[in-house]
């Protein structure tokens, strides 16, 4: 049995070195073709109608006037007659036509008799939300009632945070093409192998009847993952335009409002506890939306899950918004803003360090973390000199611009998905490793290679790497935060493999056995001898023409300890407020990231920084605004559903717990765990710094100043 | 409550423009567009054009127009409603400018007109007429890269890359300007464009990385 672990720390030679992406040139010169770029021969582009109201019914629909319209290929209906429309620019029809112009002045010919029906789109109150409410069932453990009576203090709060999109910056959408019996599908998708098996059920074709092919995709977030009804519709427009490629890609507005969203997610908490911070009981009443499926319990108390004494009441809000999708870490940056902020406001009530309070509190934590995030609350201290910084809860100084430090944590699982590779090796020396995965800007192109790379012994630039392609062995969905755990170890063992296949056929040349060979700095040679050796090119040679592959797997019933679950993470918030305006500014955030086996830092670090920066946008900025007279999104486009710019983020540093004993637990996920603590520590430092809680976040100006209002009053 | 979806649409100017003008100014361009449409030499969509030309849809039809891009003269036939930046992406193939936001606010289309940043998607392939036009495709010659491209990677200034080519665009009108920027110059100058992975510390450092490369003389 071929040795498939990872090579150790201290041997690697491409491993946990930082070679730049490797798609990077062709994506900053603008030549990388996203599948939303292409122009295919004859292509036809379409535009959707959609529903104008919230929630109405389709009496009746007329296309003709748009069918007629010269340039126009084909109409789809998408909500027929007697069809219900549950939420605002929800699809109506789509229309393909020669040029995108014609394809919106047809849908402005199409005639809709709507019978509009009552909605409701907002759940902020949940008093308000009448028989939207779908309640889950009371969770109690212990007995918080006897806890709640016994303590020496108890903090009662009010925590909420609105409803956002992913607002990927490609939209959702694909171009396909549906000739004769097999669909050629170009999507813009996080799951490569898997999307055309969904588009081909939906048409009722075998699933061996869809090609999908995507070099590139602009942005996910977990809200890429179907062939999405547009999709369905676009591959039979292209069969009823005689197979004519068709291009379906949102407009923005589409993008915020129907491309799936974040759940919302608000609470009442209750916190009993002890004069030394010791939490005892933890009472909520939560509720959430994600549009008519309401929206699920986020996981609280987070990590402190094993507070002996629980009442859990959650309530999913039935509201007519687009439907939910993953976001990122779904559910815990919510579970942790909500969390952390009770926990920030009790300790301020007790007079304490929040830093003391969370560290207290560790014990109910899972026992495999805990030692983790007290290493990870004291670094984080260090790195933002919170024993400098910090003071007590609006203790601020007596000027308008006030500065707090506050605390958010995480906690995550990772480790791989499932994942097949094919590796080859030809007689010229060049190597070419091909899997069903997808690239979404975390780097999994360049992790691959490495992985490879190593494994063979070879400069990074030897291992062409082939993602992107149905055709090539399935790989899992990128969802999770498994990607590089899953491609990484489907890898190396399909590396190691026909690395094997390779020393038998050299090492009768060698005078040796397979099993005494090694791959080192371009050579096959043979363990401790370095004078037995052959170059690459020259071992490659022995294997005349044939081309030699061999496969690789990753199992996740038994992923060889390649990989593992479970990461935690603290940030720290550091924040300036000004009480005359309400402006928020950031000066700096400090992430401590629990990370496994980082195959390349300079990647890993890219996205612990940007899931900070996603955490400013979503702290201060970011909000789907609902009215609700209209049932309508008032803000969907980027005017206003508001992104962090440039200048808006401070500083960040970032601190990758790269050590040997985390090394030795294999690789473990990264691009969900960074962005669960951020919200929840600038929610915090803000509070520290004004002296009072805003009880929701975005934190922009209008609530800051509310908030200290209601103080003054 | 019932409401006919057409009152919603039938109060749109476009439409009952072209009701009213649309005709005459279709069968005028019918006799002059569909001869000019022919001549497209890069143009991708000439059928479509033609289609459009002859008076398809409802605004004003296509009209032949002639694009400084990139030092290069490009025919095309676009309706006026087209925006420069549709125009270089479904007619001309030149997709490296991204449509993101469509109004001005993200930059993912960012070219530069006359020396000028601009948002592409807000300016209409008409009006860019007789207008030198640089799109990220003509930074650098084929199988080249730009020192600012080359910047980008160095720093890991990217993740999805969506934003990317805007981002290069706009630093590459930032620099012309301001070759020897601080880094406070920097946040200001890059403040008109967005990116949604959360890349801009490295883009921070990618910018005055070429800042430095380029005052070297090495490439402009």
């Amino acid at each position: 049995m071929p040795n498939y672990s990872w090579p150790p720390m201290s041997t690697r030679a491409v491993m946990g070195k930082s070679p730049k992406r490797q798609d990077g040139l062709e994506k900053a010169s603008g030549r990388a073709k996203y599948n939303s770029d292409l122009n295919k021969p004859g292509m036809l582009f379409t535009a959707l109608l959609h529903s104008p109201y919230a929630h109405a019914r389709v009496r009746s629909i007329d296309t003709s006037a748009a069918e007629k319209l010269q340039g126009v290929t084909a109409v789809r209906v998408m909500a027929a007659a007697g069809a219900e429309v549950n939420w605002q620019s929800q699809e109506v029809a789509v229309v393909a036509a020669t040029s995108e112009a014609v394809a919106r002045d047809a849908v402005r010919l199409i005639k809709v008799d709507w019978e509009v029906l009552p909605h409701m789109v907002k759940e902020d109150d949940l008093g308000k939300v009448g028989n939207r409410a779908k309640p889950a069932g009371e969770q109690v453990t212990g007995d918080p009632d006897k806890a709640f009576k016994e303590a020496d203090v108890v903090l009662d709060g009010s925590y909420g945070m609105p409803v956002l999109t992913h607002c990927c910056l490609e939209p959702h959408g694909q171009v396909v093409e549906w000739k004769g019996d097999v669909v050629n599908f170009w999507p813009s998708t996080q799951t490569v192998s898997n999307v055309g098996g969904d588009l081909a059920k939906n048409l009722e074709l075998p699933a061996t009847q869809v090609k999908v092919h995507q070099d590139h995709v602009g942005g996910g977030f977990g809200s890429k993952f179907a062939a999405d009804r547009w999709g369905i519709e676009g591959a039979r427009l292209s069969k009823a335009s005689g197979g004519r490629p068709v291009k379906v890609f949102l407009d923005r507005a589409a993008e915020l409002n129907i491309a799936g969203n974040r759940p919302s997610a608000y609470a009442k908490i209750k916190i009993a506890a002890k004069k030394d911070g010791t939490i005892t009981a933890w009472d909520s009443v939560s509720w959430a939306t994600g549009g008519m499926g309401g929206g699920g319990m986020p996981p609280i108390p987070y990590v402190y899950t094993n507070i002996p004494n629980k009442r859990l009441n959650h309530t999913a809000v039935a509201t007519n918004g687009g439907p939910l999708r993953a976001w990122r870490a779904p559910n815990h940056p919510q579970a942790s803003y909500l969390t952390c902020s009770a926990l920030e406001d009790l300790a301020a009530k007790l007079g304490m360090d929040p830093m003391v309070l969370f560290a207290k509190n560790v014990q109910y934590a899972a026992e495999a973390r805990r030692e983790t995030y007290l290493y990870q609350l004291k670094k984080a201290a260090e790195l933002s000199e919170w024993s400098k910084l910090w003071h007590r809860r609006g203790d601020s100084g007596s000027g308008p611009v006030k500065r707090g430090l506050g605390i958010g944590i995480c906690t995550w699982q990772g480790a791989g998905h499932a994942s097949n590779c094919k590796a080859t090796i030809h007689s010229d020396g060049s190597v070419e490793v091909e899997l069903g995965s997808q690239d979404l800007g975390t780097g999994t192109r360049t992790i691959i290679g490495q992985v490879a790379a190593e494994t063979l012994g070879l400069p990074l630039e030897a291992v062409k790497v082939k993602i992107g392609d149905n055709s090539y062995p399935v790989s899992g969905s990128s969802g999770g935060s498994t990607t590089v755990g899953g491609v990484s170890s489907s890898t190396r063992i399909a590396t190691v493999n026909v690395l094997e296949k390779l020393f038998e056929k050299v090492a009768p040349s060698l005078n040796s056995t397979a099993d005494k060979l090694e791959a080192r700095g371009g050579k096959i040679q043979v363990k401790g001898d370095a004078t037995k050796s052959l170059t690459w090119a020259a071992a490659c040679k022995k294997l005349g023409v044939q081309s030699i592959s061999d496969n690789g797997t990753n199992d996740q019933r038994n992923p060889r300890g390649l990989n593992t679950a479970g990461v935690a993470g603290i940030q720290v918030a550091d924040v300036s407020v000004d009480v005359e305006t309400g402006v928020v500014k950031m000066n700096r955030m400090v992430a401590v990231q629990d990370c496994g086996l980082i195959v390349n830092p300079k990647l890993a670090e890219s996205q612990v920084l940007g899931a900070c920066i996603m955490s400013v946008c979503g702290a201060l900025m970011e909000e789907r605004v609902m009215d609700a007279m209209t049932g309508r999104v008032l803000n969907p486009e980027m005017e206003f559903y508001k992104l962090a710019g440039i200048a808006d983020i401070g500083n960040i540093v970032v601190h990758m717990d790269i050590r040997e004993e985390n090394d030795k637990r294999g690789i473990v996920g990264l691009g969900e765990p960074p962005t669960v603590g951020g919200v929840a520590a600038i929610a915090n430092a803000v509070a520290n710094a004004i002296g009072v809680r805003v009880p929701s976040v975005p934190l922009t100006p209008d609530r800051v100043l509310a908030a200290l209002e209601e103080k003054r009053s | 409550m019932s409401k006919h979806h057409d009152e919603l649409v039938e109060k749109s100017p476009r439409q009952s423009a072209s009701g009213e003008s649309g005709f005459s100014r279709r069968g005028f361009l019918r006799t002059t567009g569909a001869t000019t449409s022919a001549i497209g030499t890069t143009a991708l969509l000439t059928e479509d054009e033609a289609i459009a030309a002859q008076g398809a849809g409802m605004g004003p039809g296509a009209v032949p127009i002639t694009l400084n891009i990139n030092g290069k003269d490009q025919k095309l036939t676009v309706e006026p409603r087209v925006t420069l930046l549709d125009a270089c992406r479904n007619n001309l193939d030149l997709t490296g400018a991204k449509r993101v936001c469509d109004r001005g606010t993200c930059g993912a289309c960012t070219m530069i007109m006359n020396g000028k940043v601009v948002y592409a998607c807000t300016v209409l392939a008409i009006d860019a007429q007789g207008k030198k036009i640089q799109t990220i495709e003509g930074l650098a010659a084929e199988g080249k890269y730009h020192p600012i491209s080359q910047a980008f990677v160095n720093q890991d200034a990217q993740q999805c890359g969506y934003c990317t080519p805007g981002f290069v665009m706009a630093s590459k009108g930032f620099l012309d300007r301001n070759p020897n920027p601080t880094e406070e110059q920097v946040l200001k100058g890059l403040g008109g464009n967005l990116c949604r992975c959360g890349t801009y510390m490295g883009v921070r450092k990618a910018v005055l990385e070429a800042s430095k490369v380029m005052k070297g003389g090495k490439n402009a």
